[in-house]
């Protein structure tokens, strides 16, 4: 906090002291000292039981789609754990620091806190999971064996990784922004910030950016160009119809953030002014282009899980969704309009009333497609044959949260309404409620559905049941208090309080908050319980909830080929359609299967990336340098790289076609 | 769309007191000040709350109920309920669940559009409360505000008078606030008024807004601001006249003047300051804070946007910077960014631009309608609109 003048600068460490280093802080030493135990312990295990080379050669140097998926799912889980962190240290802050008390949190402390929490959970969990997400599922809904460009996948995956690193590393060296996860300018210009946080910050989201722009462009290109036959865009499922959106969405709104964080940097490290008070600045400008990307975020988020909703619905009401074009067009409305509305983050910035009311009632118009889709699962639901397995659990539950936080959005989009409830915890609760309601809800509906195709066995059910339960009941607990606190007036990002009498809805908060970490930890107990009990849950179908999409043709897990033949589309719900009309496996003329090579220049150029992003927030300018250069004399490197591809030889795709057809005996 | 909007609003105005009550009922006890406040802008803000919400639950009450409805109905268990596992059509109901939102968003988008013309901050008050207009003879409380690191500064340029973390209005008197910032963006929000609105520096915003209830209510900015933002908060008094004055005179007899000098020392970062009170209120000082050249020397805003506007100085303006030997910059202790420089002033400083109260726009008494919108049973005349923040 107290950094000093440029007269500190070392010409060989930059900025970075031994002063950098937060040991006066004793919760971050504890941290740390946990935190390298955990991590000698891990590096220790994977040397003593030899696993370096299986993970480098199975795993980070890997471009198939599925291992990259998971990987995206793992470290979003990582992520999660860290923000979640957050979120407990920020609930216990505001339920402890009343009546005189300042809590245990100073505020340079606290004020990171909230800043990486949503940063963490924006980027790092919530973008991950649903990359992760579209990774896997995608290419196996449209038949495909791969995406279109496999080394860039990896490479995309390295990059988020490397900016999930960047701001791991605030915590121990340096600090992390104390702005709020939007940076806004003039607090996040050099004159108001001038420690390492806010570069952090921006190198953090800006490497990571790069990964998921490219795996945008990855995964649109793969839509379209690798279907199977047979499969136009009306028959394509709706998981893979919103991915394309939301992928069409990422690379259209990703480039506005990656520009305007370009900006803040020029400001703070050359100083120019672009969002200064001084010299014809406008902190304006920078608040409505970030929410020019902000917004679309949003639906970036949310479009994949509406796809997920839609595929469980359909599954387990056993029942062809109900109107699918609707959907379809719903979608895309969606996509489009999500563009019109950023200015409803800023009503009170003082646009005129025919302005605000423009962009107030175009995010009103935004929850027309979006009802329709609620009614549209709720029609599939209508004379069907529900099964109440934990994915549907998720959905139904989805369906009654989302609702009420639809509601409350649209509320806020009343210009009027917006200038009392702006920036109080009534919107707090507003976007934890869709973000937690729609987002977090479907991944966990995703995690359970599709876990099995991933590992080739089912999640437990009794922990899964535990995990729901204690998220419903812990969410409202948690959140309901912040809506009450809200219409009472109680803005966000306080650290303490006046009022005695606010202090029981905090208390009521945090407690809700420590009955969702019951639920995450049920969650990881369900899947340790489950991996323990892989023999007993086991799926040797490759269908274990009577699928109606691709991916629930092959095996579970699915062969590194995905398909041994691939198949040909007749129908929506390829899958239904076949096992309907008595579709046959082949068992005999396979051929050899042409496949992409794994690579480590994606490991490679992502550390590298991740030496010169430490190096510009340090000022360690021979680095930063070098690194860069270092940077593009790989990458350059790596298109002499001519072997790209080999073939699995036929016998393997026998072998493992062979052993499929036992399997499938076997559970017959 | 306009007639329809306005019979909407009327209708909508007869179910206030029902929903209300409800609203009231669902938060028993505990002091819900934005759904109960004490001034007549956030009263109606309050109102329109309640009235969008209740819309609403027009379609999301019958939502919810169907879904927990056909969750149950249509479970695997209950082979009684018909099962159609093909059906996955039907015109009429996808007509009508795009139509049944649609609907609700027309109701609501003519609230909105109608209501947000009516409670633009910018829009000068046209009436005390309902059914009270204001009087002829009433001058309207001017209110200079300005957020500084990190407390708030009160202008009263009518009485000569400053405060520090107190803002007081007489009740039932408009008040007029033009709201800046010294460093960062703050939002100036008292809940039982009125609305909140950004404050952010070299620029200006505007509110307008009554008091109805003598009383002491709470006011903070709603935006983080750093360090000391939690300690932002201020009393704000709803005073009867009498109370009023004897509020002046207390700040009369307070620290002294406020001018230059004394503001560069009262700008720079503290936390959870005290209430302070000065009498004596430096000529133009708000402009000069609004235009960002309190410091001696320092271009102000408006001059440097006259000589842009009339071509700039070209390249020759470059050699026009200046060190500044104190700045706001250097104060939290910039590490790479050069030294502060300015644009330095060209000519001295201009001279006080005095905010006469002829300049002021007459509160608007007619009837309410939206901006833009032609008054009931007038012609349109053009409203006099005032200007939006800009660097002003």
């Amino acid at each position: 906090m107290d950094t000093h003048p440029a007269a500190a600068l070392s010409p060989i460490f930059g900025r970075l002291s031994l002063d950098s280093l937060p040991l006066h802080e004793p919760i971050v030493v504890a941290t740390f000292i946990a935190v390298v135990i955990g991590g000698l312990v891990t590096v220790g295990a994977i040397t003593k039981f030899r696993l370096w080379g299986y993970l480098w050669n199975e795993w980070f140097t890997t471009v198939d789609h599925k291992r990259i998926g998971i990987m995206y799912m793992i470290l979003g889980l990582i992520m999660f754990v860290r923000g979640f962190a957050d979120a407990v240290m920020m609930r216990l802050q505001q339920a402890m620091a009343f009546g005189g008390s300042e809590g245990y949190l100073n505020a340079h402390h606290y004020d990171q806190i909230f800043t990486a929490h949503g940063v963490i959970m924006i980027f790092f969990v919530a973008m991950p999971f649903i990359t992760g997400l579209m990774n896997y599922i995608v290419p196996l809904q449209i038949g495909a064996r791969d995406v279109s460009f496999p080394f860039l996948n990896n490479f995309s995956f390295w990059m988020t990784a490397a900016g999930a690193v960047l701001v791991m590393m605030s915590l121990f060296v340096g600090e992390f922004a104390q702005t709020g996860w939007l940076a806004y300018p003039p607090l996040s210009g050099i004159g108001y910030s001038p420690a390492t946080g806010v570069d952090y910050y921006i190198w953090a989201l800006q490497i990571a950016g790069v990964g998921t722009t490219l795996s945008g462009i990855n995964l649109i290109a793969t839509i379209v160009k690798l279907r199977a036959p047979g499969m136009k865009l009306m028959r394509m499922p709706v998981f893979t119809w919103t991915s394309l959106c939301a992928n069409i969405l990422i690379v259209a709104s990703f480039p506005i953030l990656t520009a305007t964080l370009v900006l803040l940097s020029l400001d703070r490290y050359v100083g120019t002014n672009f969002f200064t008070n001084d010299f014809g600045g406008s902190a304006m400008m920078y608040v409505n282009l970030i929410w020019i990307w902000g917004h679309p975020e949003v639906y970036i988020l949310i479009l994949p899980l509406f796809g997920v909703f839609s595929e469980v619905t359909s599954t387990f009401s056993g029942k062809r969704l109900f109107g699918y074009s609707s959907m379809v067009y719903a979608t895309v409305c969606i996509m489009v309009l999500s563009y019109l509305v950023w200015l409803h983050h800023f009503f009170t910035m003082g646009s005129g009333a025919s302005v605000n009311s423009f962009f107030g009632i175009t995010t009103m118009v935004i929850s027309i497609p979006t009802g329709a889709k609620l009614f549209n699962w709720l029609f599939t639901m209508y004379r069907g044959r529900i099964r109440f397995e934990l994915p549907m659990m998720w959905t139904v539950a989805f369906m009654l949260t989302f609702t009420i936080g639809g509601m409350t959005g649209v509320l806020l989009a009343v210009p009027p309404a917006d200038f009392v409830l702006h920036n109080s915890l009534f919107l707090i609760a507003h976007f934890h409620n869709v973000i937690i309601g729609g987002v977090l809800f479907g991944l966990f509906a995703a995690i359970n559905y599709w876990w099995p195709k991933a590992f080739g066995y089912k999640l437990d059910v009794f922990w899964g049941k535990v995990s729901f339960w204690c998220w419903q009941i812990g969410f409202w607990m948690a959140f309901t208090p912040l809506y009450i606190l809200g219409l009472m007036g109680v803005t966000r990002r306080m650290r303490v309080f006046d009022d005695p009498s606010l202090q029981i809805w905090f208390v009521i908060a945090a407690i809700g908050a420590a009955i969702v970490a019951m639920g995450i930890a049920a969650m990881f107990i369900q899947f340790f319980v489950s991996f323990m009990k892989r023999k007993q849950l086991a799926d040797t179908t490759g269908d274990p909830w009577g699928g109606r999409t691709l991916e629930w043709a092959t095996s579970s897990p699915p062969p590194d080929y995905n398909f041994a033949f691939t198949p040909v589309i007749h129908d929506l719900d390829a899958w239904a359609d076949m096992k309907k009309n008595g579709y046959e496996r082949p068992l005999a003329g396979f051929r050899s299967i042409h496949m992409p090579s794994n690579t480590g220049t994606g490991i490679i150029l992502a550390g590298l990336s991740t030496v010169c992003g430490f190096a510009l927030i340090w000022y360690i300018w021979w680095l930063a340098g070098l690194s860069f250069v270092a940077l593009l004399a790989v990458a350059i490197a790596h298109t002499f790289n001519y072997k790209r591809d080999f073939h699995i030889p036929v016998e393997d795709v026998i072998t493992t076609e062979n052993e499929r057809t036992r399997l499938l005996s076997a559970g017959a | 769309m306009i007639p329809s909007a306005a019979s909407l609003l009327r209708a909508l105005r007869g179910a206030r007191p029902l929903a209300l009550l409800s609203a009231l009922a669902l938060l028993g006890g505990c002091n819900a000040v934005v759904l109960d406040p004490a001034g007549d802008i956030a009263q109606q803000q309050a109102w329109l709350i309640v009235a969008s919400t209740v819309l609403m639950l027009v379609i999301i009450v019958p939502v919810m109920a169907l879904t927990v409805l056909f969750a149950w109905r249509y479970r695997q268990s209950n082979k009684e309920a018909r099962y159609e596992p093909e059906w996955d059509h039907s015109t009429q109901l996808e007509l009508l669940i795009w139509a049944a939102p649609l609907l609700i968003i027309i109701c609501l988008g003519a609230l909105t559009w109608v209501s947000t013309h009516l409670l633009d901050p910018y829009r000068p008050i046209a009436r005390v409360a309902e059914g009270k207009p204001i009087a002829a003879e009433v001058e309207p409380l001017e209110v200079e505000v300005v957020a500084l690191d990190w407390k708030w500064l009160f202008i009263y340029p009518q009485y000569g008078v400053a405060t520090v973390n107190e803002l007081a209005a007489p009740v039932d008197r408009p008040i007029n606030f033009r709201i800046t910032s010294s460093s960062v963006m703050n939002s100036f929000y008292v809940p039982a008024l009125a609305g909140m609105i950004y404050a952010m520096p070299g620029m200006e915003t505007k509110l307008h807004a009554v008091i109805n209830k003598a009383g002491n209510y709470e006011g903070f900015s709603a935006n983080y601001s750093g360090a000391g933002f939690s300690g932002m908060r201020f009393r704000f008094h709803g005073l009867n006249d009498a109370q009023f004055a004897e509020w002046v005179a207390k700040a009369k007899a307070g620290n002294g003047p406020l001018d230059r000098n004394v503001y560069l020392k009262l700008e720079q970062p503290s936390e959870n300051v005290p209430v302070a009170r000065f009498a004596g209120i430096e000529e133009g000082l708000y402009n000069a804070i609004v235009n960002m050249c309190v410091e001696p020397g320092k271009m102000c805003m408006s001059e440097m946007m006259a000589i842009d506007a009339k071509g700039g100085l070209g390249k020759e303006g470059i050699r026009n910077v200046r060190q500044l030997t104190y700045d706001k910059h250097a104060r939290r202790g910039a590490v790479l960014a050069s030294e502060p420089v300015v644009v330095g002033a060209i000519c001295a400083p201009p001279a006080p631009v005095r905010q006469a109260a002829a300049a002021r726009p007459a509160a608007d008494q007619a009837p309410l309608t939206g901006a833009g919108l032609p008054r009931p049973g007038a012609s349109a005349t053009a409203d006099a609109k005032p200007s939006r923040p800009t660097n002003s």
